[in-house]
């Protein structure tokens, strides 16, 4: 049985500007994966809750708030913490170029600012995902 | 980590493992399943189906949290379409459930149908064992949005919930064959909008027009599910029939006809995989496609041939 990929596409913190996610989710359905789009306003805590539950190869965090450097790492460390360790965690949205080296080493895999296409990311995740 | 016995001591980490193992069909999941399949049998399960935008994932987020007020554990199979043209999926039923997923006596999984037609996953039945397994007390399934004759459910579940919306269609719409058949309980969901009292005597024709000999008259109650209106009446309903099917024995005679079901269609599946890798093996299927195209066979003395051959 071919094996599908599940992302989690979520919007963490108090930030509601959710077209990019919706325009990123549909990209991905295209490209054949199984998207579970848990919408806007969550905690990380039930980010990765839902990403435990749901079993994903994939979180994909939408961020346009300027909050990142707080909610994504600790995203990655309750992850972690729940035994979900081979997920690989990416993000975008509004994230200065600046704060991606210290996103990486705090875990996130790979960050897709605006103007990336959605082709690379679905390319990066084909190529990353365990 | 031993998954059976994580599952049994309800690890979310080892069900939600065991879940994917099933649904890929991983080498384990025919162990997982035998080993876990004994402490199965004991949670009652709800299907919830009706057409698209009905509200099924808001009615369902409600009736949880109200199964949850009354002390049972629960668990929900969220079920949305895979495309036929890309192999992906949406799953959005999760979404309505937000509250839920901090709850630690619910366990949410969405699952797409992977060219299931029926409107489940050919694997929710074994999803539902494991959830089953791991001291669920009510597991809810829901579908994807049906039309009239993605009827699955009916199988699958103990109660059957249909939700309808008023406003989407004439009294011919409600009297052909299909879901409308199939609920044990009705819920007009978005009751605050126009058409409420024609629906429901729709359905009331419809269900007066059933000749046979009914014990269960289905009733049909009115919700507004986004503000949690009528749910506690909804839940009565749904315990009234779980009542029902306990006192009647009927919940039993459902249930064997279930494992019946089941056991037939696993056959099924394994045997025709069995030729299939035989025929695959041999270098066979290409062969026999050209012949029968070309009319020098024909697929039904095909057919014989090979079951004879191979399933002496």
């Amino acid at each position: 049985m071919e094996k599908r990929i599940r992302v989690l596409v979520a919007k963490p913190g108090l930030d509601g500007h959710d077209r990019g996610a919706k325009v990123v989710a549909r990209a991905l359905r295209d490209a054949g994966f199984e998207v579970i789009y848990t919408g806007i306003r969550l905690t990380p805590e039930q980010i990765a809750e839902a990403a435990l539950q749901e079993d994903v190869n994939v979180v994909a965090l939408s961020l346009l708030s300027g909050a990142h450097n707080t909610l994504f790492p600790r995203i990655v460390d309750l992850l972690k913490q729940k035994g979900m360790t081979d997920v690989l965690t990416i993000g975008g949205g509004v994230i200065p170029d600046s704060d991606i080296p210290g996103l990486k080493a705090a875990g996130i895999a790979e960050v897709f600012t605006p103007g990336t296409t959605t082709a690379k990311i679905i390319e990066y995740i084909k190529a990353n995902v365990k | 980590m031993d998954i059976v016995a994580e599952v049994l001591n309800g690890s979310k980490l080892a069900v939600s493992r065991a879940i994917t193992a099933v649904e890929n069909e991983y080498d384990s999941a025919v162990d997982i399943m035998r080993k876990l399949y004994p402490h199965t049998g004991k949670a009652y399960i709800i299907g919830i189906t009706g057409p698209p935008g009905a509200g099924k994932s808001t009615l369902t987020d409600k009736l949880a949290k109200e199964y949850r007020r009354r002390g049972k554990t629960v668990g929900i199979i969220a079920v949305d379409p895979t495309s036929p043209f890309s192999g992906g999926a949406i799953l959005g039923d999760r979404i309505r459930m937000t509250e839920l997923t901090m709850d630690e006596g619910v366990f949410i999984r969405s699952m797409a149908t992977r060219g299931n037609l029926g409107g489940l996953s050919g694997k929710t039945a074994d999803v539902v064992k494991i959830l089953d397994a791991a001291g669920k007390d009510i597991i809810f399934i829901e579908t994807v949005g049906v039309g009239q004759s993605e009827i699955d459910i009916v199988k699958a579940a103990d109660t059957t919930l249909v939700v309808l919306v008023p406003g989407m269609g004439d009294d011919i719409q409600a009297i052909k064959a299909g879901i409308l058949e199939i609920g044990d309980v009705f819920a007009i969901n978005k009751a605050d909008h126009d058409g409420v009292d024609r629906l429901n005597t729709e359905i009331e024709m419809m269900l007066g027009l059933n000749q046979s000999e009914v014990q269960w008259r289905p009733p049909i109650k009115r919700t507004i599910a986004r503000d949690g209106t009528g749910i506690e009446e909804l839940v009565a309903s749904i315990n009234g029939h779980m009542d029902f099917l306990n006192n009647t024995g009927e919940l039993a005679k459902r249930r064997a006809l279930r494992t019946q079901n089941e056991l037939l269609a696993l056959l099924d599946e394994r045997i025709s995989r069995f030729i299939l890798a035989k025929i695959t093996a041999a270098g066979q299927l290409d062969a026999l496609v050209e012949a029968i195209e070309q009319r020098k066979k024909d697929p039904y003395t095909t057919v014989n041939a090979l079951v004879a051959a191979y399933l002496k």
